[in-house]
């Protein structure tokens, strides 16, 4: 404990109703009501903690129950240096340590080796700072680099820094979705202060902090599909007219697990369920991104036309092969099937040999025309 | 009372560098100090323009748009989003030019909103496209012997986009230090096609009024104009066309000065700057000589 942290607490043990927090009880007996000096004189001070309580304390023995008292430097740091009670920023930092589940003192213990939690792909390690003041350090880094040096890891200290290392995926592409599933490993923020871990969280997924605690407060606002594609104007007024079953091929498509962290908590609208996995991420999804109405569009579009019927001829493996490459594109492991793995039905061999055999000139599958009326003219 | 500033902007799914101006002209004024918070928010990024507002502590907020012009994005997408229930494009008694701020109470976060005109119309972004100028040719003097166009969309996207290019073209000339100065469009006359057509001096920079680089920028305006076949060949500062030489100096919204004209908008709203915008233009400044 420092000098200002007992100060600190001696000036709110004499201020009304005294310090009662997370275990921590300490006042001055008498209320603040008395003459100032004279209550201490007469009544002293109660120390007061969930194992132990002592009561008509001097100043001096004040300070000795406190010394060394986790629930003083507890108290402190989130009295006096967080603050900001109901607040988004201070419910995700309580929550990093389990605050509600564990008192002070075994908080202290557990935060000595390190309290761990998950948010999205992000590992967030709360410890102390080690300066004995009871305020926290905060470790943040991908998931898979769990059990990384951090020496290992490219070590950033800026928040903002944030922005450009989870720019690109792994292979250097754009994330247009800061919560796509793609998140880039290799790096660490390491060291951080409370508000620099919030600063650098936000950073890389930006607004999930507040809706996490509008959800946690019975108040997230969520926009249905509905809601959100009526509002929609210009290029995107379409998107309302995309077909309800459709729909459910977009959030199946989008908003599952392997491809955004965020639970997906809007539906088709209030009182219409869809039947897609909305996942078990930490923090709620609480309308169609941007992302999502963009490519509803495409969609929308797309869902106009009618279907025809065509007539192809395939062997039982072709068409399997078909589906194989559908699948592997849709799951994104086409860039790890080996160039001489021509077991896999998206080895790039394989799909040259079927496009050798079943397309013709023009690119047509099986030689028919993707529009009837083509295949009269070229007659 | 806090103040944050949000700046909000339109951002791509497909350009990785349309949020880069953004982001640094925020970086640049959160250095300042002039606002507890500085935040940024987007059409097509995250935070969504839905979503930004809430990422704010501060109960008082200047919105400032880095848009070019009054006109979709400004009157009906962004006052949508923020939850401006109350927003009358009335409010702003604009000519198209003229729009300053009005105030809102956001329905979902209850914080007030001072929402600003969009950085393009501000009188002081004539400033940045000299300041353009400057940082392209690398001298704080240029002007004598130069001639300066101003480059937009025309008005077939949207009539306010040409009359800001119009506004910001008279007020260089109105600056009498570059010997022409012409504003041309992409998709009408004058066309940025036949620049040269339209200057007599030798050397002619050329400023796009956008707020980032991207499609239209890098590829189209300088394969318009004839610095190069293939845009990804890249081109030369200044390149031969026509006997000129052209100081093609891309988007003017990546000019490190656009900071400046964000604070002028929020300080107009009524935000307490202090002395950042004085701070601001010192450190944005271009060295003369710097390249020596
Ligand atoms: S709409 Fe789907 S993809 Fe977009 S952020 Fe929400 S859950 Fe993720």
């Amino acid at each position: 404990m420092l000098a200002r942290q007992f100060d600190a607490l001696l000036r709110a043990a004499d201020a009304d109703g005294g310090v009662e927090f997370d275990g921590l009880r300490v006042a001055r007996e008498g209320g603040g009501d008395a003459e100032d000096g004279a209550a201490a004189d007469a009544g002293g001070y109660t120390f007061a903690t969930p194992a132990h309580e002592a009561t008509g304390l001097s100043e001096s023995e004040l300070h000795a129950h406190a010394e060394g008292s986790p629930y003083v430097t507890n108290w402190y740091f989130w009295e006096r240096e967080v603050q900001r009670h109901d607040s988004p920023r201070r419910a995700f930092l309580r929550r990093a340590e389990a605050a509600d589940e564990h008192d002070a003192a075994a908080r202290h213990e557990a935060l000595g080796d390190g309290m761990v939690t998950e948010w999205g792909q992000l590992r967030i390690e709360a410890t102390l700072s080690g300066d004995g003041d009871g305020s926290r350090r905060y470790d943040v880094r991908h998931v898979d680099d769990a059990d990384r040096a951090v020496a290992d890891l490219e070590r950033h200290d800026d928040p903002l820094g944030a922005r450009e290392l989870a720019k690109y995926d792994y292979d250097g592409m754009y994330r247009p979705l800061k919560t796509g599933a793609n998140m880039p490993t290799g790096w660490a923020f390491h060291g951080l202060d409370w508000r620099d871990a919030v600063e650098t969280v936000e950073t890389l997924y930006p607004a999930t902090v507040a809706n996490w605690y509008r959800e946690q407060r019975g108040e997230l606002d969520i926009d249905h599909w509905t809601d959100t594609t009526d509002r929609q104007t210009g290029i995107y007024g379409v998107v309302s007219e995309l077909p309800r079953e459709a729909v459910e091929w977009v959030a199946e498509a989008a908003c599952d697990d392997s491809q955004c962290v965020k639970r997906r908590e809007w539906q088709y609208s209030a009182d219409d369920e869809l039947a897609a996995d909305g996942g078990t991420g930490a923090f709620p999804c609480r309308e169609p991104c941007s992302l999502v109405i963009a490519a509803g569009r495409k969609w929308t579009k797309l869902e106009e036309e009618e279907p025809r019927e065509y007539t192809f001829r395939l062997t039982p493996s072709e068409k399997e092969q078909i589906e194989g490459v559908l699948d592997a594109v849709a799951d994104g492991r086409v860039d790890e099937i080996r160039e001489a793995d021509v077991y896999e039905d998206a080895n790039r061999y394989r799909t040259r040999y079927l496009r050798a055999k079943l397309f013709d000139d023009h690119g047509n599958l099986g030689g028919v025309p993707t529009d009837p009326e083509e295949h009269h003219e070229a007659e | 009372m806090s103040q944050a500033l949000v700046i909000v902007a339109h951002g791509s799914h497909l350009n990785p560098g349309s949020s880069a101006p953004t982001y640094d002209h925020a970086d640049t004024i959160r250095a300042a100090g002039a606002f507890d918070e500085v935040r940024t928010g987007f059409w097509k990024e995250e935070p969504s323009l839905r979503e930004v507002l809430r990422t704010c502590e501060a109960d008082e907020v200047y919105v400032v748009p880095m848009f070019i012009s009054e006109g979709y994005f400004t009157e009906q997408v962004i006052p949508r989003e923020l939850r401006l229930d109350d927003w009358d494009v009335a409010d702003w008694d604009s000519d198209g030019l003229s729009a300053d701020v009005a105030t809102y109470t956001a329905a979902d976060t209850g914080q007030t909103v001072h929402y600003c005109g969009p950085v393009g119309t501000h009188g002081s972004m004539t400033d940045v496209l000299v300041r353009r100028a400057e940082s392209v040719t690398n001298d704080p003097d240029v002007g004598e012997g130069f001639g300066f166009a101003v480059v937009g969309h025309g008005t077939e996207r949207n009539e306010n986009s040409a009359k800001a290019i119009e506004y910001h073209a008279e007020r260089v000339r109105d600056l009498d230090r570059f010997d022409e100065v012409q504003a041309l469009y992409m998709d009408e006359e004058p066309e940025v096609d036949d620049v040269t057509d339209y200057f007599t001096v030798e050397d002619v920079v050329v400023v796009p009024l956008f707020i980032s680089d991207g499609f239209h920028t890098q590829e189209d305006i300088p394969e318009d104009m004839g610095l190069t076949d293939d845009y990804r060949t890249g081109y030369d500062v200044p390149a031969a066309v026509d006997g000129h030489r052209v100081w093609y100096a891309g988007a003017v919204g990546t000019e490190s000065l656009m900071a400046d004209v964000v604070l002028e908008r929020a300080a107009d709203a009524g935000a307490d700057v202090g002395a950042a915008i004085e701070s601001v233009r010192e450190t944005t400044r271009v060295a003369p000589g710097a390249d020596d």
